[in-house]
């Protein structure tokens, strides 16, 4: 297959192995912050590879997973009002909230319906002008867009039942927090669409003030042993800098239509992260201007008290300290069947990873 | 833990359905035969060995591209006699149909179950109807059950009680066709991949390979759930490992490039003509040979083998010597955010 196999080439990869073992072996700690580049790295098996000095651990990059459970209990308390139907991507109906989850409310007949884009939800919601459709807009820069367009597509189609519940939120806070927390570690694998998006610039800082290298990575094993090993270089020579190795996507100044939809649509908001904490300016909400659009604004609803898993350690799971084998609950009481974090829930999930693939 | 209400995943065939049957089923229903969890109940019925077995189609689309539901209907039970190790001979049919449901396309199905009975070589004997008002089912559902003979020798082909070390895993082609054909059916994507369902009966080919080679521990068709859930079950239950060289796994371009595009593991998606055997390794290169005489066989390929490391549990070698573990399907699988 084009645009996969040259990136999985057998030989490659190998030649890879090899440059990075004849780097000089200081020990680094690289941590991902793109659930896509978690299911990857399980996914080929990299960590087996890697010489031991070369610990990848997994941080904040699942979308579903950092999305706080009272958000989840709030877009429950969406689907039991009347006359409401749901929109949402696959992953995140199985995620606990407090007492529920909205694949139980799918099962007690609430209409919770998935879709692969916000234009799915724009036909359901053409289809059924007399109820009103709320879509779960949840992800970072990557999926931020989607929703953007969503919203001023349903402005320019005066559509009046289309509504938007946005838990987008922005990376490099997140980024920021973790090394301000201390958490070990000596250089960010980048995340690729996430920057596909917005571009590069917004990690300058991690360098510049942290001195910690950033190379932003596709995510194929070529790709991701490759920036594994550009890591390691800056490493060795003593500099920290942001590089791209995902160049066939990812340009310094991203996507400017993109980015420009975004800035249109919303702002910037203080935001809950699941583990983290409030990260200030870390989350995205709906602009005034659109706020006929926003189910915040739009719905009152009743959301019952945010009951936290006290055993769960998701939040040190996706701070890089601890890994899922660490947690009381990994494989016993928590699994794919019955997540009881947010990390098992996902494919992109470190939890669900290290479970489904045995890392 | 006891469930208060039952999930999709409860019927995907992955773990979710194991549980139920585990948790619920199997606590009521207890008895010696149903405890070997077959594909098929093999029953000693005064020295005549007999092999049962029974499911239920609900597929939608009732027609995608290289079947229909009365196809999957038929086939799906003949395959689970013959990987039972039996020959199947004789089927019932039961219906529930929709109000409203079109002549023409009912008879279609039932066309379509004839042309594949006499196919697969099987009557179907027996039957039942019953119509539900309007919204109570979805169109069509259907039932099929299945009886088959079986000779002493391959009475422990279902079971795999005698797998050894050494033995090699064997599959008769490209996984991953019949779930990613149904995805494109369902035209919810958008996408036009020219994908064919591998729904077929492979009791000839099965029946070949038996007759010919006397040492085939064990058959399973890999429906629901995939390659993997069915490899994940046999390690489990076993005291031994396996591993499974993905390179070694047909699969078929455009298969694995929607798989890529929604985040789908092929290992993990349905199949309705597919079949892992494991066969001494000494006649493992005959076993693929006689299936390549057969359409549904043409791919077939020896794809790993049985180990006495990593007991209980499956392992897939990546193409360049990175290994990842083997589970069963969770729930159902989901297409990723991004």
């Amino acid at each position: 297959m084009k645009y996969i196999d040259e990136y999985r080439d057998k030989a490659k990869v190998l030649q890879l192995l090899q440059l990075i073992k004849e780097e000089d072996a200081k020990s680094i700690r690289i941590m991902e912050v793109c659930g896509g580049h978690t299911m990857s790295i399980h996914k080929f098996g990299i960590p087996s590879l890697l010489p031991s000095h070369i610990q990848l651990v997994s941080g904040p990059g699942c979308p579903v997973c950092v999305t706080d459970r009272k958000y989840i209990d709030q877009a429950i308390a969406y689907a039991r009002m009347p006359n409401t139907i749901i929109t949402t991507y696959g992953d995140l109906i199985r995620v606990p909230g407090s007492s529920s989850s909205l694949e139980k409310e799918r099962s007690n007949g609430r209409d919770i319906r998935i879709v692969y884009s916000v234009l799915d939800a724009h036909k359901i919601a053409i289809e059924n002008p007399s109820r009103n459709i709320i879509f779960l807009g949840i992800g970072f820069e990557t999926t931020t867009p989607s929703s953007a367009f969503g919203i001023l597509n349903a402005a320019e189609m005066g559509l009046h039942n289309f509504f938007v519940f946005s838990a987008h939120k922005l990376m490099p806070p997140a980024m920021k927090a973790l090394i301000d927390e201390q958490v070990n570690i000596d250089a960010y694998l980048g995340p690729g669409h996430v920057s596909a998006i917005a571009g590069t610039q917004m990690y300058d800082f991690i360098p510049s003030q942290y001195h910690l290298g950033v190379v932003v990575s596709g995510f194929e094993p070529t790709d991701i042993l490759t920036s594994i090993l550009m890591l390691v270089k800056q490493l060795n020579s003593g500099q920290a800098k942001v590089e791209i190795q995902y160049k066939r996507a990812v340009k310094r100044e991203g996507n400017i239509i993109a980015k420009a939809a975004i800035e249109k649509v919303f702002e910037t908001r203080d935001d809950w992260w699941r583990g983290l904490g409030i990260l200030k300016n870390s989350g995205l909400k709906i602009k005034e201007s659109f706020e006929q659009f926003d189910a915040e604004k739009a719905f009152e609803v009743e959301v019952e008290p945010t009951r936290q898993d006290s055993a769960c350690i998701c939040g040190a799971i996706l701070k890089g300290i601890a890994s899922p084998s660490d947690c009381k609950l990994f494989a016993r009481a928590c699994n794919p069947e019955n997540p009881i974090g947010a990390c098992m829930v996902s494919n992109e999930g470190a939890c669900h990873a290290f479970y489904r693939y045995g890392q | 833990m006891k469930l208060d209400a039952i999930k999709l995943g409860h019927g995907s065939g992955g773990k979710l359905s194991h549980d139920l049957i585990d948790q619920l089923f199997m606590q009521y229903f207890k008895n010696d035969l149903l405890l070997l969890q077959g594909d098929s109940a093999v029953l000693n019925i005064e020295s005549q060995l007999l092999s049962f077995t029974t499911d239920s189609f609900v597929v939608d689309p009732l027609f995608f591209p290289g079947g229909d539901i009365g196809k999957i209907a038929v086939a799906g039970t003949v395959n689970d006699l013959a990987v039972s190790g039996a020959i199947p001979k004789y089927l019932s049919a039961a219906f529930i149909i929709e109000e409203g449901l079109n002549y023409d396309l009912l008879e279609r199905v039932v066309i379509s179950m004839a042309n594949e009975a006499q196919k697969a070589g099987v009557m179907i004997v027996t039957g039942d109807t019953k119509v539900v008002a309007k919204g109570q089912c979805d169109k069509l559902f259907i039932n099929t059950s299945g009886i088959g003979v079986m000779n002493e020798q391959n009475a422990s082909i279902s079971s795999g009680s005698n797998i050894k070390v050494g033995d090699k895993i064997i599959i008769n082609g490209s996984i991953g066709d019949h779930g990613m054909s149904i995805m494109a059916a369902r035209n919810e994507l958008n996408l036009s991949a020219n994908i064919e369902s591998d729904c077929a009966c492979l009791n000839a080919m099965i029946h070949k390979v038996l007759s010919n080679v006397s040492t085939v521990k064990f058959m399973r068709d890999a429906t629901r759930g995939g390659l993997s859930t069915v490899l994940a079950e046999l390690a489990n239950k076993n005291l031994f490992g396996l591993e499974v060289s993905e390179e070694d796994v047909p699969v078929k371009e455009m298969v694995r490039g929607m798989c890529e595009l929604l985040g789908f593991d092929p290992f993990y998606v349905a199949n309705e003509g597919k079949l892992v055997l494991v066969v001494a390794p000494e006649d493992a290169q005959t076993v693929v040979e006689l299936m390549q005489e057969f359409e549904e066989g043409k791919q077939s390929a020896i794809i790993g083998e049985i180990t006495a490391d990593h007991i209980g549990k499956g392992w897939i070698k990546t193409p360049f010597g990175g290994k990842r573990m083997i589970d069963m399907l969770s729930g159902e699988q989901l297409p990723r955010i991004c």
